[in-house]
């Protein structure tokens, strides 16, 4: 019988080599990511277990980013304790403003995420990872203890669903899309405890930052984890960001999944998930017209070069609507350097939106851009929960960066094709 | 004994549990009055100690916060009951000693406010003279709740390590 991708990522990292779906394992990780958030509650717990030392301080990766720079005395405490935690068990790897960003976006950008990897993050989001062919695996804080610990963590090997992407991505459709469009045909619950797991033609279509972006919300479905097949683009990627010693790994022919689902990507629209779920995806023809007050580009996934690419290519030579505050956050300090270095950043700053320093900040309402009640938010982020971004009685619709921008200028939900021009992209 | 039962719909997520907001506070006994906020401002004040909740399908999806286990913990939750968890949520759950139960069947006739007995080394609920089986949970996460949760398991298994 064949293995899938995550089948054979599993059992790379179990002590006897085996894990097929439904099986409990026991797992091994090549690194372990823990933030200024879920950092500081592991802390406590890995103490009382009577630990006194870090399985492999070399797998440790430390990101502040929630809260960084802090934005009181209660979260500057946090972020001292985790920067402690790590100084105590010569952890070296810590990042946090200046020479970071957000913790999924670092670890691509460190060579910490590579083809056949498997990351435990203390963060829902560490399936981003599944863009560069490793399995990432989200946890609590307290589990995450246990592996700091042990240097291990019980999981049961998840069933796969297949998704089996085709065509090209249309103009103004971004990976955004792909996945909103996937969560709207699922649901919340469609993968729930299962791995996504993406091949065909069309994944080459999208660059390693709109993977990034599908792979990303996984979790939003409910997925344990999302692998995606690698290619040439990815390996590539991993060497340029120094990782040299990978297993690119590839589902067998005869690969069991509990559902297949086939997405022609030329078929996309631009989507807006509405509030307060991620799969109430629209096209952005059903929304046009809706006012917002606040537009916010960036998070862990869509603060990418290519988002601040789209973001600056309707910008150019147009100002944000007088009515509206735009926020753009890019994603780590080597992106944002990157974006400075090509000019983007003038652009935005020209059009009248904010540029800020790397951080989590609004995108789980912690800081730097909360709502207040009754405002309305369109964002390229990955959760629209009631309150997600400030008061219980705001809203936040979920978009891509395109369609973010256009917002930003029209003061009202818009098509990006009124604003720009795909070649400036 | 009969307990109260706060019915909740279908995928309550760890936003509404325990909002974004709090995450800078780490201690329990701040976190438990901010429970379930998100829904309802005076939520945390209705529970009383030894409380129930009975939620749809996917609670506590979004978020990997342990935050949101500790603050039901801390607020007095004594089990939540449900068609379904989301993943992380049902790990940290168990890990922290927040007892979690699937059981479908229950779930969808518990009404607010009713009240039910649960037995949780069964992993039975009985209510109105039905008594409802739940999910029976692998032998590994089984080995945890009998120790009393992952720190008291992890601390046995480190102190069994060869060192
Ligand atoms: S950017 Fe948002 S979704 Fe990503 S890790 Fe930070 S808080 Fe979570």
């Amino acid at each position: 019988m064949g293995a899938t991708m995550t089948e054979k990522i599993f059992a790379r990292h179990t002590a006897d080599g085996r894990a097929r779906a439904g099986e409990i394992v026991e797992l091994q990780p090549d690194v372990v990511l823990l933030n200024d958030v879920s950092g500081p509650v592991a802390a406590g717990p890995f103490a009382e277990m009577g630990a006194t030392r870090v399985f492999d301080p070399d797998k440790v990766v430390l990101v502040a980013d929630h809260f960084s720079p802090a934005k009181d005395v209660q979260s500057a405490e946090l972020i001292r304790r985790l920067r402690s935690f790590g100084e105590t068990y010569g952890i070296k790897s810590y990042y946090h403003t200046g020479n970071g960003g957000i913790e999924h976006a670092v670890l691509a950008e460190t060579g910490r995420v590579y083809p056949g990897a498997l990351v435990f993050g203390a963060d829902s989001h560490t399936c981003t990872a599944g863009a560069l062919n490793a399995s990432g695996i989200g946890f609590g804080s307290t589990d995450l203890a246990a592996a700091l610990a042990l240097g291990s963590l019980w999981a049961r090997v998840p069933d796969a669903i297949r998704v089996d992407l085709t065509g090209a991505l249309p103009v103004y459709v971004s990976g955004k899309d792909v996945i909103l469009e996937i969560i709207r045909r699922i649901g919340v619950d469609g993968a729930l405890n299962a791995a996504l797991e993406f091949g065909g033609p069309g994944l080459g279509a999208l660059n390693v930052d709109e993977r990034m972006a599908v792979a990303n919300m996984a979790v939003e479905a409910g997925a344990e984890t999302c692998v995606m097949e690698p290619d040439a683009a990815v390996e590539a990627y991993a060497r340029a960001h120094g990782a040299h010693d990978f297993t690119a790994t590839y589902p067998d022919a005869e690969a069991a999944y509990v559902a297949h689902i086939a997405l022609d990507l030329s078929t996309l629209e631009p989507t807006i998930a509405a509030p307060p779920s991620p799969a109430n995806g629209l096209p952005v023809s059903a929304l046009l017209g809706t006012p917002v007050h606040q537009v916010y580009v960036g998070n862990c996934a869509n603060g990418t070069l290519t988002d601040l690419r789209q973001v600056a290519a309707v910008l150019r030579g147009r100002q944000v609507a007088p009515n509206v505050r735009m926020f753009v956050v890019p994603a780590t300090q080597a992106i944002y350097r990157d974006a400075m270095r090509e000019g983007l950043l003038d652009v935005i700053s020209q059009a009248g939106a904010t540029i800020s320093a790397p951080t989590c900040g609004a995108c789980f309402g912690g800081h730097n851009g909360i709502l207040a009640k009754g405002e309305t938010a369109i964002a390229t982020t990955n959760r629209n929960f009631r309150g997600r971004m400030g008061d219980p009685d705001s809203r936040v619709f979920l978009a891509n960066a395109w369609v973010a921008a256009a917002a930003a200028v029209a003061g009202e939900i818009a098509h990006p094709g009124a604003f720009a021009t795909p070649a400036q992209s | 004994m009969e307990r109260r039962i706060h019915k909740l719909g279908d995928h309550i997520d760890t936003d509404v549990i325990l909002p974004g907001r709090y995450l800078s506070i780490t201690d329990p006994a701040e976190l438990g009055p901010h429970c379930l906020e998100g829904i309802d401002p005076a939520f945390a004040g209705r529970i009383r100690a030894g409380d129930l909740i009975v939620a749809g399908r996917n609670f506590g999806c979004g978020s990997s916060r342990e935050h949101a286990p500790i603050a039901l913990k801390a607020c007095g939750i004594h089990a939540v009951i449900a068609e379904s968890f989301a993943r992380i949520f049902y790990r940290n759950a168990i890990n922290i000693g927040l007892p979690v139960l699937v059981c479908p069947a229950f779930a969808a006739v518990a009404q607010d406010g009713a009240t039910a007995a649960v037995d949780l080394g069964a992993g039975t609920v009985t209510c109105g003279g039905h008594v409802f089986r739940g999910e029976s949970l692998p032998p590994t996460v089984m080995a945890i709740v009998a120790a009393g949760g992952l720190v008291p398991y992890a601390r046995g298994r480190l102190a069994a390590a060869p060192a």
